[in-house]
């Protein structure tokens, strides 16, 4: 299209196929996006974190895999790695994140919990009102890091979980936990046992709920 | 983000090309001096009627079809909400059922979706894994009260091509209507409504180097529409409303001009789109095409680049002068992945992943040698970037326990659930 004397010079951004709506990502946005801080770049190793969280955006299906490396005394975040299957709003939003949780000696676990996407916003000058979402997966994805590192720590009662109902109150282990497990394959109340300790020690009535929720996932997805 | 000096290289003629100046230069008069409305009874009006006259029969003799069988529209959509609500509107008496394909053009999806909420019902037919519907399974979904059957004739995104002479007579048969929509088909399969056989078809301006907001409709004699514009009486009164004379204008000159250049330019272009595609599947690993390679229309190379994501993908390409697009969510306005990928059988990872090059006049192999050297680099850093390998036979996504608790439709085992 080199000779092309309509499009010689124009400014062309991302214009969206449908709509015809143009996204203008600030030049913080970009910056983050083409040199995105804190990758992860090869396979995690074993011993290099402390705890680690997927998770997935509804509203777009894009992925995010978070991992870090926390100072067990201080609690403060010494690292913090992540990867993701996502655009360009989701690349720059959690490169800004990981900034802002590990920038000046590390946030403390507290402090981190803290930080919420309108706060990345901020720093990063803005986002397309449709790509707010993109903004939240980063900070889902911590959420679910931290409550991976409470659980692998013993610090049950610090598992914070939104918008799903507590079936085992002694490890904080939700609905939406089962549902993981069965998704990630574990398809018996055993199965689901081994993988999260649930319901270990419980009441009758309390495993029998359990056991409902592990046959209602199981037949939902590979029924 | 980007150098000012950069050359610009567009892939993206599925979405819009840019004016041929021929067109342009037929067009112009019309603008200015040529003002007149056709309704007029004098001189000025009269110019512009015969204007109008002139272009129809231009159209009518690519389309091989009678001038009063041809309606001026301002585009695909409005000709194909036009072809369906009028039909199914014209017929309703007769019976209230509609057969298509799950991927159509949102244009007739949407309409669709209208015309259900009035009580007709409809079949939408899926096609094979290769993105080509299969007549049989067309025959199979009419039923005697089925009035209508739209089927596109060569897909926007992945570009196969739909045997719709065959479903023609399938349709004809039955003594249904049958309507096509043939934007991304025109300028490089042929348009003679005769041999295709076809009841309706939809054609637009912009996707030939015409203007935007010109497009036209066939409708075959006989066949009765209900206008969805109502006033005055024009287009026969089947589409109220001042003819907007340069549009017009243009698009019969530019459907003039593809359809005499389409032999030459499409076997140019197939050339240099197996060209493209054999590299792209060759040089990146994990690269998949989309749709048929062979039923493909001349210019449309549809790939998903597995685990990375359209949009990322896109605004790495146009830092490098790449324009093209993406069946990705994140692109769409309402978040959903391409139903077109979705259609062929595969997880939303492979939409996610989807990118479309769509070539045109001035694509040459230069261009795609250049997207070729740029290309591999972008997927290498994205690929560093993603948390996820995607299996190349994946019908199931491939990490669902990601979504727990979002009450969203995720596929495990290769079935779908809400």
């Amino acid at each position: 299209m080199a000779d092309n004397k309509q499009l010689k010079g124009a400014k062309i951004d991302v214009i969206n196929q449908y709509t015809g709506e143009k996204w203008y990502y600030s030049d913080i946005v970009k910056d983050h996006f083409f040199k995105p801080r804190n990758l992860l770049l090869d396979a995690p190793e074993e011993n290099n974190f402390d705890a680690s969280g997927m998770v997935g955006s509804p509203a777009c299906g894009d992925m995010m895999n978070m991992w870090v490396k926390i100072d067990r005394e201080s609690e403060r975040i010494k690292d913090l790695k992540w990867k993701t299957f996502g655009c360009g709003s989701a690349i720059a939003a959690t490169s800004m994140y990981s900034v802002m949780l590990t920038e000046n000696g590390g946030l403390t676990l507290a402090e981190a919990l803290k930080v919420k996407p309108q706060h990345i916003m901020e720093r990063l000058g803005g986002l397309p009102n449709r790509k707010i979402h993109c903004s939240v997966l980063a900070d889902k994805a911590f959420h679910k890091t931290a409550n991976n590192y409470f659980r692998k720590t013993g610090q049950y009662e610090r598992i914070v979980v939104e918008g799903a109902r507590v079936v085992d109150d002694r490890l904080n282990i939700t609905d939406k936990d089962i549902e993981e497990a069965v998704l990630e394959g574990a398809q018996t109340l055993e199965e689901v046992q081994n993988k999260l300790k649930v319901g270990v020690g419980l009441s009758q009535s309390a495993l029998t709920e359990i056991e409902q929720l592990v046959r209602f996932y199981s037949e939902k997805y590979y029924g | 983000m980007s150098d000012k000096n950069l050359k610009r290289i567009y892939m993206d003629h599925a979405a819009g090309t840019p004016l041929d100046p021929r067109v342009k230069d037929i067009m112009e008069p019309y603008l200015t001096e040529e003002f007149g409305n056709p309704g007029g009874l004098y001189r000025e009006g009269r110019r512009a009627k015969d204007a109008i006259e002139n272009a129809r029969k231009t159209v009518a003799g690519v389309l091989n079809c009678a001038t009063d069988e041809i309606v001026f529209t301002s585009g695909g959509t409005e000709g194909d909400v036009l072809a369906l609500m009028g039909v199914a509107h014209a017929y309703m008496e007769k019976g209230r059922h509609i057969v298509s394909t799950n991927i159509e053009h949102h244009a007739v999806l949407s309409t669709l979706t209208a015309l259900k909420k009035e009580e007709f019902e409809i079949t939408l037919v899926d096609v094979e894994p290769n993105g080509i519907v299969d007549p049989k399974k067309i025959e199979a979904a009419l039923r005697p009260d089925t009035i209508l059957v739209s089927v596109m004739y060569a897909n926007n995104e992945i570009g196969t091509i739909q045997p719709i002479a065959e479903v023609a007579k399938i349709v004809k048969k039955h003594g249904a209507i049958f309507h096509t929509d043939a934007c991304q088909a025109a300028g490089y399969l042929p348009l003679d409504v005769q041999r295709l056989g076809v009841d309706l078809m939809v054609m637009n301006g912009t996707k030939m180097y015409g203007p935007k907001g010109s497009g036209a409709l066939f409708v075959r004699k006989g066949v009765r529409i209900k206008p969805i514009f109502f006033g005055g009486a024009q287009e026969a009164r089947r589409r109220a409303g001042t003819e907007n004379v340069p549009a017009i204008v243009g698009f019969a000159k530019a459907l003039k001009i593809a359809s005499e250049e389409r032999k030459k330019e499409s076997a140019r272009l197939c050339e240099l789109r197996d060209y493209f595609i054999e590299r792209l599947t060759k040089e990146i690993p994990r690269t998949i095409l989309n749709g048929d390679a062979r039923e493909r229309l001349p210019n449309n190379v549809n790939v998903s680049i597995l685990d990375i994501e359209g949009e990322a993908t896109i605004l790495y390409l146009d830092s490098h002068g790449i324009a093209c697009s993406t069946g990705s969510a994140c692109t769409s306005e309402s978040l959903d992945p391409s139903h077109v990928i979705l259609a062929l059988g595969k997880p939303y990872e492979y939409a996610h992943a989807s990118i479309r090059f769509s070539l045109g006049r001035e694509t040459s192999k230069l261009d795609i040698d250049y997207v070729m050297e740029k290309l591999p680099e972008v997927v290498k850093i994205l690929r560093k970037i993603s948390p996820i390998t995607v299996s190349e036979n994946a019908t199931g996504m491939s990490h669902p326990e990601a979504f727990a608790g979002e009450h969203l439709r995720v596929k495990a085992k290769s079935r779908s659930y809400k």
